[in-house]
């Protein structure tokens, strides 16, 4: 037996390590965002929830945050998937719709951000 | 006469209960993970785009989240939120080899466990 670890494999398994932790602080700072505006400023009316996210940070600041919660997801459920479903069939076709149902909010969200 | 060398069982007590803080504080992390996947993302995109949508829409919601029993809904998915988001702060400095000793990262699971509890309760709070 090698006592070490051959070199290879397709090392996308750092970039998504890595990108889960760099889309988590980015989910923090909106985190802590949102609860200073729902502290000091709670928006009570229609036109104050609307005015929210009309105006152009905000707007981008939650789109970024949706962007690194859905890859933070992806890579989330995809090793819980890795995890617990052993057949490669089954794995795969999860995996798919996994990502299928990703990609959807991605664009869901542009249409809510963007779309009226 | 047995080698001194020779392998001893190990047994890892991995029942929930007996479970460890540090371990406790993991295996949530990763259940309140797959609950924020399904169902909190779409259901927050489908409330953000009712509310956004149309001020009946507005309304509508409002008086639905108003109801004690959705309250106490709401609640559990913010619990479950801040415990991702305290377990997950902790791992980002375990990553960074802050607080990696035994004690201090028994301590910081712990930590993660009430400041989770303390958000929840402050919302509860805030709400009623």
């Amino acid at each position: 037996m090698a006592a070490f670890k051959l070199p290879v494999g397709a090392h996308y398994g750092l970039t998504a390590w890595l990108m889960q932790r760099l889309t988590a602080v980015v989910m923090v700072a909106y985190t802590l965002l949102m609860a200073g505006i729902a502290l000091w400023c709670p928006p009570g009316n229609y036109s104050d929830w609307k005015g929210l996210f009309s105006g152009s940070f905000l707007r981008l600041a939650t789109m970024l945050f949706f962007v690194a919660l859905l890859y933070h997801a992806w890579v989330g459920v995809r090793d819980i998937i890795m995890d617990y479903i052993k057949p490669t069939g089954l794995r795969l076709t999860l995996q798919a719709l996994v990502g299928t149902a990703l990609v959807f909010y991605l664009v869901w969200s542009v249409s809510i951000l963007w779309g009226r | 006469m047995k080698p001194a060398t020779q392998q001893r069982p190990k047994y890892y007590d991995l029942n929930l209960a007996n479970l460890p803080a540090a371990g406790l504080v993991s295996i949530f992390h990763r259940i309140s993970g797959a609950f924020l996947f399904v169902p909190a993302i779409p259901a927050l995109l489908y409330l953000m785009q009712a509310t956004l949508g149309s001020e009946a829409g507005f309304l509508h919601w409002k008086g639905v989240l108003a109801m004690p029993v959705v309250k106490v809904i709401l609640l559990g998915f913010v619990w479950l939120y801040a415990h991702h988001f305290f377990a997950g702060i902790r791992y980002l400095l375990l990553d960074l080899h802050w607080g990696i000793g035994k004690d201090s990262s028994r301590a910081s699971a712990r930590l993660v466990f009430v400041l989770g509890a303390l958000a929840t309760l402050a919302l509860a709070w805030r709400i009623w």
